[in-house]
């Protein structure tokens, strides 16, 4: 398939960072994200930030549990940031680092509500969802599918709706 | 130590190793912390259907595929290798309130009582799994992020439509778990 000029720009209309990297790498050079991703899912499962219970919890203020996962996890992200842009640290293949800014559309405040209904019900996020179905609930896989057709879903009648 | 690894790690340690994930992405490969993206993904490279916001160069994103594979990887080491033999221990207001709905059952991270097969055909299960999840995906990618994106890679680098995201995130989740989900509890 023939992909434009206008390719980065519609990657970008996602959250997802599209810096594009001028190095070509082997298939081999994602393990690392695996690594990480392992890692990851890990201390989700370890920390119970993948409970259903966790989260019914968050949700009626019952515990300061995912409070302050998610307040630490921001500091200890925001002062990396900060180390980053202020020491102009390079990638470990030598390239600037570069974080694509967010811009505000409406989309933040109706998609954000459904999000939060979405997460409430199912007592996960995206992230939550795969370390589940690792944890050996198969049936989450459904879930994990019906999610795609919401992603799907949005794509079909993105122009539709309010932004 | 394994005996102390498989005890549920407290806030203190797991907080700030999800805050590295933020650092570890960008040194890896410049890049930014987000997994709902991963739908996304998943839709441009096998349901696209001409769809404008499909229609992309997904196999340049790959990363986060190998990235969500490597999440259901540790879920799977997680609950295998570490798995706490212990139930998970709820707030007593929560496990009376649950228990009203017949959700004892805390041997698993996720309530195996009311997320299970055989509910999926049931309407309680059809509203938990399909149209919880179907809600997840919309919403995040509507918001153009999802707790990863916007709560800690948003906030982390002082963007404010992330926080207006992430502030209806809790709204959205405060509305559902206290006023709606009860009665989807009950059926």
């Amino acid at each position: 398939m023939d992909y434009k000029d206008t390719d980065l720009e519609k990657r970008a209309q996602d959250a997802m960072c599209v810096n594009e990297s001028r190095l070509e790498h082997k298939w081999y050079h994602h393990i690392k994200y695996v690594i990480v991703g392992i890692i990851f899912g890990i201390i989700f499962v370890k920390s119970e930030v993948i409970s259903w219970f966790r989260i019914q919890e968050m949700f009626r203020l019952q515990s300061f549990h995912m409070y302050g996962i998610i307040g630490s996890a921001v500091l200890v992200g925001l002062l990396s940031v900060w180390l980053i842009k202020r020491f102009h640290i390079k990638t470990i293949y030598g390239e600037p680092i570069s974080i694509s800014p967010k811009k505000f559309n409406k989309g933040q405040i109706y998609g954000g509500l459904i999000f939060g209904f979405g997460w409430a019900i199912t007592g996960a996020c995206p992230g939550p969802l795969y370390a589940q179905i690792g944890t050996g609930v198969t049936v989450i896989i459904v879930t994990l599918l019906s999610a795609v057709a919401g992603t799907w879903l949005y794509g079909y009648l993105k122009e539709k709706l309010p932004h | 130590m394994l005996e102390f690894l498989k005890q549920p790690w407290p806030w203190y340690i797991a907080g700030p190793l999800i805050g590295l994930t933020v650092p570890a992405l960008l040194l890896l490969g410049n890049k930014s912390f987000g997994i709902s993206s991963s739908l996304r993904h998943i839709c441009a490279s096998c349901i696209p259907a001409k769809i404008p916001f499909f229609q992309y160069n997904w196999k340049k994103e790959v990363w986060n595929l190998f990235f969500v594979a490597g999440i259901l990887l540790g879920g799977i080491i997680g609950a295998g290798l570490l798995s706490n033999p212990n139930p998970v221990v709820v707030n007593p207001a929560l496990a009376d309130e649950l228990a009203g709905y017949g959700i004892t059952n805390y041997n698993n991270l996720v309530p195996e009582d009311i997320m299970n097969w055989q509910s999926l055909f049931t309407l309680k299960g059809f509203f938990l799994m399909i149209v919880g999840g179907f809600l997840v995906g919309f919403g995040t990618r509507y918001a153009g992020g999802c707790t990863s994106g916007h709560a800690i890679m948003g906030l982390s680098n002082l963007q404010w439509p992330s926080l207006v995201a992430a502030m209806c995130f809790m709204i959205g989740g405060f509305i559902m778990a206290n006023l709606i989900l009860p009665y989807i509890l009950s059926l």
